[in-house]
């Protein structure tokens, strides 16, 4: 019998969720690492029972929790994250130049092959790896030394490190996103970078379309099609056929094309899935109205999804990392709210149901299908 | 020499314990000879009090001992002989601040 887990990351724990197969009934597990905020939470895609979580703190700084058995029980491994050699400064939002410092890591991606291999993205934005299942981790300083770095500014929610896509088809290539410096590519392992925002415009930054500086909030990659990336950026969704060379809008008829999440139906590359927020200052839904749009077109012509979410009087945000496919068929997807909802489609979006309502402020969600 | 520990909540939960700790320090007692005896005992604390490379603490974690906050004193300054002595535990308490 399959089944499926959702690992939830919120302001103030991590909670799992699990289904059968039919993803009609939900167990809800949690809080784990109570009152702690957990940026994201992902499974190993060689071994499901291995967990990484991103537990984080003001008062007492980042732990890494990693779990053997599905979340069950945990253990805190190493949480040493200092850069190579002097790291020199960024851009603080005023434009002068400010020292790069760890804050926290906001994203964990495990590597197909080996469990105990998992990359980390990090605030003050740098790349970092643990081939030793998170007991050391060491930076990829190829990314933080480009030389754009000193240009690199923060967005509204730091200098982070948000994305990290492996290409399937190639262990060497990576795309990385960073707020507000933009996508970033290795062919080399993680030894050399190059931006890939040709095609990006920002009206927010004194050149809308320079190598480096845009706020872009999210990426997405069909395995089946590694060289076709998809982009939403603070505003603009857009679209890449030549793996990040150049892009091209494709927002088409979304009634705004700002947003943070974006993400691809499992079995169906062309098929996209966006959550537009009204503006940059409001990040809420339009008149209230929770809507998901999906393209089966991979872009332009995009279709409303409101079939059991909140019609009315709904105001909340759905993040970056807060939206995840599951590999059955039909595909579910998933995304959670800053209001602490968690909406399921066990069929790929046409219906939504919330599978809990009332966790803390939602930051990431992950799901894994199960055998 | 056994000193007394007192942790926030959220670090008893992090190092699995439940009240009051005891650490074995040998030599001079202060509070770079208690935190270092405290990761060695309790490497998930590692980081969650003072900087991994620098030991700075970190800015919104205090240390008490008997009643005084003896925060901004040298790392390698003794504390108080009630300290030393297992009389007064010393306190690390984070910032009371909401979120």
């Amino acid at each position: 019998m399959s089944g499926v887990r959702v690992l939830v990351g919120t302001r103030k724990g991590a909670f799992i969720l699990t289904a059968d197969g039919k993803r009609s009934r939900w167990d809800v597990s949690g809080p784990h690492f109570a009152g702690w905020e957990v940026y994201h939470v992902k499974g190993s895609p060689a071994d499901p029972n291995r967990l990484y979580a991103s537990q984080s703190s003001g008062w007492f700084g980042q732990v890494i929790q990693r779990s053997n058995d599905g979340g069950r029980t945990w253990e805190a491994v190493g949480n040493q994250f200092g850069y190579e050699g002097a790291p020199g400064t960024h851009q603080s939002f005023d434009g002068t130049p400010k020292p790069w410092k760890f804050k926290r890591v906001w994203h964990l991606e495990p590597t197909a092959g080996d469990p105990d291999a998992v990359y980390a993205g990090i605030e003050d934005a740098a790349l970092f790896r643990t081939t030793d299942a998170g007991a050391t981790w060491e930076e990829l300083p190829g990314l933080r030394t480009h030389e754009s770095g000193p240009n690199w500014h923060p967005g509204a929610g730091g200098l982070c490190l948000h994305t990290i896509l492996l290409d399937p088809r190639d262990p060497a290539r990576m795309f990385v996103a960073i707020s507000a410096a933009g996508a970033f590519r290795t062919d080399d392992g993680g030894v050399t970078w190059r931006p890939i925002n040709r095609g990006l415009r920002s009206e927010g930054i004194p050149d809308p379309t320079a190598e480096v500086g845009h706020c872009v909030h999210r990426l997405a990659m069909h395995p089946s099609r590694p060289d076709v990336l998809f982009m939403q950026k603070h505003w603009d969704v857009m679209r890449s056929n030549d793996a990040g060379d150049s892009w091209h809008e494709v927002s088409g008829t979304l009634p705004t094309d700002f947003g943070f999440a974006i993400d691809v139906h499992a079995h169906e590359p062309d098929t996209i899935y966006v959550v537009p927020i009204k503006s940059d200052s409001e990040h809420f839904p339009i008149d209230g109205k929770l809507q998901v749009f999906r393209s089966r077109t991979g872009g332009n012509e995009w279709e409303a999804l409101t079939k059991g979410l909140p019609q009315r009087d709904c105001y909340v945000n759905v993040l970056r990392d807060a939206m995840a496919v599951d590999g059955l068929d039909p595909c579910g997807i998933y995304f959670g709210t800053t209001g602490g909802q968690v909406y399921a489609s066990s069929d790929a979006g046409d219906s939504w149901t919330p599978i809990v309502r009332d966790l803390p402020p939602v930051l990431s969600v992950e799901v894994q299908s199960l055998k | 020499m056994t000193i007394r520990v007192v942790l926030p909540a959220h670090l008893r939960t992090l190092a699995d314990v439940n009240g009051e700790l005891g650490v074995d320090v040998a030599g001079a007692v202060t509070q770079r000879t208690i935190l270092d005896a405290l990761e060695d005992q309790y490497p998930a604390l590692r980081g969650t009090i003072r900087d991994h490379v620098t030991h700075a603490r970190r800015p919104l974690v205090r240390f008490f001992a008997c009643e005084q906050d003896v925060s901004h004193d040298s790392p390698d300054a003794p504390l108080p002989r009630a300290v030393a002595s297992g009389d007064e535990p010393f306190l690390i308490v984070g910032a009371m601040a909401g979120g």
